[in-house]
């Protein structure tokens, strides 16, 4: 019904919105390029092989959960008035297209996902995992249980990302090419170098401890690229009250596995993770970024940012034991 | 092999293996130990319901020292004792000294007090972390929260030891008591004080709304079973201890969630009680039956 009541707003919203706007963003390459990113992340990406030629705008924003995104109608305008629009694609935006549709937009869309190799989302995924199932069954249609859309989380398909941006903005504004191959090219730089930190930082930890439980399901491609071993935790979910059960679950788990980092956010009772802490010597760690970027004060303010934070906090996590 | 044994055994397994539920466990003994005599009172007053009303209180000083100070055992304590006292006393002074009875300046009070807690929570956000929070648990007692729970059981023992004259005889007859001397008010306003700290121990280890479960149901059952005011606390204490830690075994092999296993195994007490008991319905049928058999 929610779901029902809420398509609705949606489609009659956005209707009003590109209806009354849509003739203002006609203007074909005046500086700035006007381009939409699906997501903080990829408007990060964007925005640093753009330059100054480009003018992003996020529609989620920082912080903002891609799964439950409802487009608010200037938002519609936006994509009304941009001259390009990216989405990272493998599902991640099941609200995309339809976006796009009632917006009526006609110009270009890069899905700049494409190129990788997709990997299987895993299905011991836990609590999160569920709900996303639940997302698509209500047309949300984040397509977990076939492919993980999160491929961002490894930085060689980043650098992939990079190269899709780049081609996207020349075909759209062909005056500024050589700009952005060159924007492209010095953040792949930067991206590789990344890359190089991550894997040395982990290669200063023997393979067998690289174990982490977290409650997020988004480290898939984390996990290939940099052999780390995420588990979903047991026992435990938002949904409900814990149970005695629930915790000697978890606990269990943990002095099984002989894991090392609990990044386990979806348990909001602080009290309870401290208890689970105490009783099985692991200290439950900090906060991991998945979806999206902080804010500009936060950790993890840009893609670059946010790759440093998440490998020094599941590393630190580790060694600190 | 000894070891072994024992892990596996469904009753102390549980106890052995994992820390916190020993401290659930410990929180549970506490909890009964005090809240259960408090609870015979609250009944024999004929306050179990300003019980539940105390308790909702309550929520909002623990909600309001949450905001400000975070999750500090400390701060959430003395914010639920300074509103619960202070919804107390001023309810209390509303129903002397105007024309609104008691029932319905309590109720004023608390409605006030709940309004304000809840305003407060959805202004500052945050609502889904404060709820989990309000709902306390047992499961996650660390030992500072112990040393209060235990603490609150010391002085609220000692204090109905101390005042259980009085608060007895303004019990029975409260015009009495005050005609011959001041103690009824003191008796008054000591036992609402225990009332209130009670309901915030209760408060850390099962949450606001199930708080009250652990003092009214345990003497509300025993009264099934005997009559006298001492022998009422021994029995309620036992019930309440003997189902707390029954209930928090249920939670461990059930998996269900331990606060409303436990006042519900109390609530499962009661109906038994008044069913089965000496002082219960049937056994009262049976008895007049045979009267008039006899008279017969």
């Amino acid at each position: 019904m929610k779901t029902i009541l809420r398509r609705h707003t949606f489609a009659v919203l956005a209707g009003l919105g590109a209806l009354t706007f849509s003739p203002l963003g006609l203007a074909q390459n005046t500086l700035p390029i006007q381009a939409v990113a699906s997501f903080s992340v990829l408007g990060d990406m964007v925005q640093r092989v753009g330059g100054d030629r480009v003018a992003v705008e996020v529609l989620v924003g920082p912080g903002g959960d891609a799964h439950v995104f409802q487009p608010k109608p200037s938002q519609a305008r936006l994509i009304g008035q941009a001259q390009i629009v990216f989405s990272n694609g493998l599902g991640f935006e099941g609200w995309m297209s339809r976006l796009l549709n009632t917006a009526r937009y006609q110009g270009r869309h890069v899905v700049v996902s494409e190129g990788i190799k997709p990997i299987a989302a895993e299905g011991g995924h836990g609590h999160g995992h569920k709900a996303h199932q639940d997302h698509g069954k209500k047309g949300h249609g984040h397509h977990h249980g076939e492919i993980d859309p999160h491929a961002w989380q490894s930085v060689p398909n980043a650098i992939a990302f990079v190269g899709n941006i780049a081609k996207g903005l020349c075909a759209a504004d062909a005056a500024g090419c050589d700009s952005y191959q060159s924007n492209a090219a010095a953040y792949a730089a930067e991206l590789k170098a990344l890359d190089t930190d991550i894997r040395a930082l982990w290669a200063a930890i023997p393979a067998v401890q690289r174990k982490v439980i977290t409650s997020h399901d988004a480290f898939g491609y984390y996990a290939q690229e940099y052999g780390v071993t995420f588990l979903a935790p047991q026992g435990v979910s938002t949904e409900s009250e814990a149970s005695a059960k629930g915790v000697a679950q978890l606990v269990r788990q943990i002095k099984k596995e002989n894991i090392k980092a609990l990044f386990v956010e979806n348990i909001s009772d602080p009290r309870l993770i401290a208890q689970i802490g105490r009783e099985t010597g692991v200290k439950p760690a900090g906060e991991l970024f998945s979806d999206a970027l902080s804010d500009s004060k936060g950790p993890a303010a840009t893609y670059l940012a946010m790759m440093r934070a998440n490998t020094t906090a599941l590393t630190q996590a580790i060694k600190s034991q | 092999m000894m070891q072994n044994l024992l892990l596996d055994n469904a009753l102390l397994g549980p106890f052995i293996e994992f820390g916190f539920m020993r401290q659930a466990l410990l929180g549970c003994i506490a909890l009964a130990l005090s809240a259960a005599p408090v609870g015979v009172f609250l009944m024999l007053r004929r306050m179990s319901l300003m019980g539940d009303a105390m308790a909702h209180a309550i929520l909002p000083g623990a909600a309001i020292g949450y905001l400000l100070f975070g999750l500090s055992l400390a701060a959430m304590t003395v914010g639920g004792v300074v509103a619960g006292l202070a919804v107390a006393i001023g309810s209390g002074l509303v129903a002397r000294n105007t024309l609104i009875r008691e029932d319905t300046s309590l109720a004023a009070f608390y409605l006030i007090s709940l309004s304000l807690g809840v305003l407060i929570v959805s202004v500052r956000g945050n609502s889904v972390d404060l709820l989990h929070v309000l709902f306390g648990s047992v499961l996650a007692l660390d030992g500072a929260a112990l040393a209060l729970l235990w603490g609150i059981t010391g002085v609220t023992l000692a204090t109905l030891f101390l005042i259980r004259r009085p608060l007895i005889l303004d019990c029975l007859d409260p015009g009495f008591l005050r005609q011959v001397s001041g103690l009824g008010s003191a008796a008054h306003y000591g036992f609402l004080a225990l009332l209130v700290i009670n309901l915030v121990a209760g408060f850390h280890a099962l949450g606001t709304l199930m708080a009250v479960g652990i003092m009214v149901l345990p003497a509300a059952s025993a009264r099934f079973w005997v009559r006298r005011v001492g022998p009422l606390m021994a029995v309620a204490t036992a019930l309440a201890l003997l189902t707390s830690v029954a209930g928090l075994l249920v939670s461990y092999h059930a998996d269900w969630p331990t606060s409303p296993v436990i006042v519900l195994g109390l609530g499962g007490v009661y109906l038994l009680s008044m069913a089965f008991a000496p002082r219960g319905v049937l056994r009262q049928r049976l008895r007049r039956s045979g009267q008039r058999h006899l008279r017969a």
